[in-house]
């Protein structure tokens, strides 16, 4: 298969007033051609800013991709013009955001926010445009598509709004989706619709995903693999099924404990906690940036970060200790 | 816990909020019915959580059991005391006995106070302590949420999300409560910290015999803290029933949707389930459907669900449901 996208020792730096916050930090990822990829992390791991540093999306001044190439069909993409960024962006990649409610432009009917990609980026006439727009609305699902073509956003409900974007992020064939938290403003039933309609699309246009989440139990539903971050750090990437049925780094090991169960009766346990909270990236302490919060740390753990290898095949941790001993590696 | 003492009920409890048009000369051309006729009771000591999708009134529901929305029908009896015939003052004391702890910890603490002065406000509204003991007190609370004493003289901003729900949890134990209101106390919380919360709510109540009445919509979270379980839809409630009896045995087809829709980490079980997806979006309050409120999306739903109002009735000892096709 070949690899689609992919990000090599990317490094985002912030120069903020208070200092220069490491938001990545070294992160290298792919994703192949029909892969859905989930990116896992609590808010400020460095996620979204991954991502955003795909798009060319980063503002500068105070953002700083500091290093690092993203390659996609093996160019890189930090070497493009701004112009010659613009007809990937949006095109060969689509985003959709979190926050359906601030991310639609509110004095523009849906109808021309989704044909103003393809007029653009395919030199589609109006008409077509318009044409295709409505099949899109009809493809997301949304009913009664050639009234609603000429609805302004505040006439849909939240979740309609974010089968809109998705609908605008297709509407040029995209190979690549990003999904940033596409459904965490969601509710659950409706969460639920979203993420049918995102496994319906994917087998039906064969497109690749990068599906970012703080949620556990989503990507457990839809990706193929799954990159866990912590602190602008990559700290375990494996297969769905291994990280969940194996998970070696204490981070990860921690959140799946942490996270009760819909469909199982934990009654008498009490939650495992992970002490402390996420460091702010403005001071990162040296060794590794969990340690201070980790069960297993041992000395080692505070001095020497320890680099991302690979423990079994297409598994990789970056971590000092083995969490089934107890031991170093 | 049904023999336990009932601290609280809502009896019919109803709450409109008016639609109003014109700007001077207001009229009302009708009314967001967002609860419309609830019952249920809380005893002692128990955790009931309230769960249901945003918009269907449970946060209304909350509120106005605590009078912080007068209702628009129906009693609340606390203790044995009506709380919708009181009068402002009577019931500034009564709530010493009832709190609540806010879903965003980032808007409920005022930005300008410190948190010493954060947290001594209800005591002295309540004049629960003389001013000199009021700084124990306050440190007494901190420790009690596990936060360092010596924080008392920061603010807000200089704390965590985790951190600052902690600062609400120990204002709203200050005066001494029995009932707590928690609306939705983690979900504006890192994965990581909302274990550390629940965790910390869970040691209070058994700590300080507290009664929760725990609203959220992460129904696994809620499957961990409650004892009992109450389903909401559009106002009403349409499931009531012990934990392991809701999750196990749901009988609304709403509840079974709900239920359904909740991802679980685990891939080879959440891809092997069965999923009802429920089309479409809930209605507006302000018109909600006849009657069945769940009809139009309900896959059940027979002609009669479309004209008569399902009756709430206990279908087994502590089971509590509304529905026709039940």
């Amino acid at each position: 298969m070949e690899q689609l996208l992919e990000l090599q020792n990317l490094e985002v730096k912030f120069h903020t007033l208070d200092g220069v916050v490491h938001a990545v930090n070294g992160v290298s990822y792919y994703v192949n051609q029909g892969e859905t990829l989930g990116i896992v992390g609590e808010s400020g791991c460095g996620k979204s800013v991954s991502v955003l540093s795909v798009m060319r999306l980063i503002p500068d001044p105070p953002g700083k991709i500091a290093g690092g190439k993203i390659l996609f069909h093996g160019e890189n993409l930090l070497d493009l013009e701004e112009r010659q960024m613009e007809k990937i962006r949006g095109s060969r990649i689509g985003m959709v955001f979190q926050d359906p409610m601030t991310s639609l432009n509110p004095v523009l009917t849906i109808g021309k926010q989704i044909s103003e990609a393809m007029v653009l980026h395919q030199g589609d006439s109006k008409k077509v445009a318009d044409q295709k727009a409505i099949e899109l609305l009809s493809l997301v699902g949304i009913p009664n598509p050639e009234e609603r073509y000429g609805d302004y956003p505040h006439q849909f409900s939240g979740g309609m709004r974010q089968r809109v974007m998705i609908a605008m992020a297709l509407s040029c064939s995209p190979e690549i989706l990003i999904a940033d938290e596409p459904t965490t403003a969601l509710d659950v039933t409706i969460q639920a619709q979203i993420i049918e309609l995102t496994k319906k699309l994917r087998d039906q246009l064969g497109m690749a995903i990068i599906w970012i989440t703080h949620d556990l139990a989503v990507v457990a539903e839809l990706a193929d693999r799954v990159v866990v971050m912590y602190a602008g750090y990559i700290v375990e990437q494996a297969d769905v099924f291994r990280l969940y049925e194996n998970p070696r780094h204490p981070y990860t090991l921690a959140l799946l404990e942490s996270l009760p169960r819909v469909d199982s009766n934990r009654d008498a346990e009490r939650l495992a906690t992970i002490p402390g909270f996420p460091p702010d990236g403005l001071n990162v302490p040296p060794g590794c940036p969990l340690a201070p919060r980790c069960g297993f740390a041992v000395e080692r753990c505070l001095q020497e970060n320890p680099q991302l290898h690979e423990i079994e095949k297409d598994h990789h941790i970056a971590c000092w200790v083995d969490v089934s001993t107890g031991k170093e590696l | 816990m049904n023999n336990a003492e009932i601290i609280i009920e809502a009896k019919g409890l109803k709450k409109y909020f008016p639609i109003t048009q014109g700007i001077v000369f207001q009229k009302e051309i009708g009314a967001v019915k967002a609860v419309d006729d609830v019952n249920f009771a809380i005893s002692s000591g128990e955790t009931l959580g309230l769960v249901g999708e945003s918009g269907c009134g449970k946060t209304t529901t909350g509120r106005t059991l605590i009078q912080l929305y007068r209702p628009t029908a129906g009693h609340v009896i606390f203790n044995g005391v009506d709380l919708t015939q009181l009068k402002s003052k009577e019931l500034r004391q009564m709530r010493s006995h009832m709190q609540m702890i806010f879903q965003d910890p980032f808007a409920s603490l005022n930005p300008r106070w410190t948190i010493s002065r954060i947290i001594a406000e209800p005591l002295k509204v309540h004049n629960v302590r003389k001013r000199g003991q009021i700084m124990d007190r306050v440190a007494e609370l901190l420790e009690l949420v596990r936060l360092n004493a010596n924080y008392m003289n920061r603010y807000p901003h200089e704390f965590s999300g985790g951190q600052r729900q902690r600062i609400g949890i120990a204002r709203a134990l200050a005066s001494m409560p029995q009932f707590i209101i928690c609306d939705e106390p983690i979900s504006a919380l890192d994965v990581s910290i909302q274990a550390q919360i629940v965790n910390l709510l869970e040691d209070l109540q058994d700590q300080l015999g507290l009664t929760y009445l725990f609203i959220a919509h992460d129904l696994s979270m809620v499957r961990h803290i409650c004892n009992r379980v109450a389903v909401m839809y559009l106002g009403i409630i349409v499931e009531l029933a012990g934990r392991d009896e809701l999750y196990s045995n749901p009988l609304h087809p709403y509840t079974q949707a709900l239920l359904s829709a909740v991802p679980i980490p685990d891939p080879r079980a959440t891809r092997a389930r069965k999923r009802v997806i429920l089309e479409g979006d809930p209605p507006s309050p302000a018109n909600p459907p006849a009657g069945c409120r769940f009809h139009p999306r309900c896959a059940l739903a027979k002609e009669h669900c479309r004209t008569e109002t399902p009756v709430w009735r206990e279908i087994k000892p502590n089971h509590w449901v509304a529905c026709h096709e039940c």
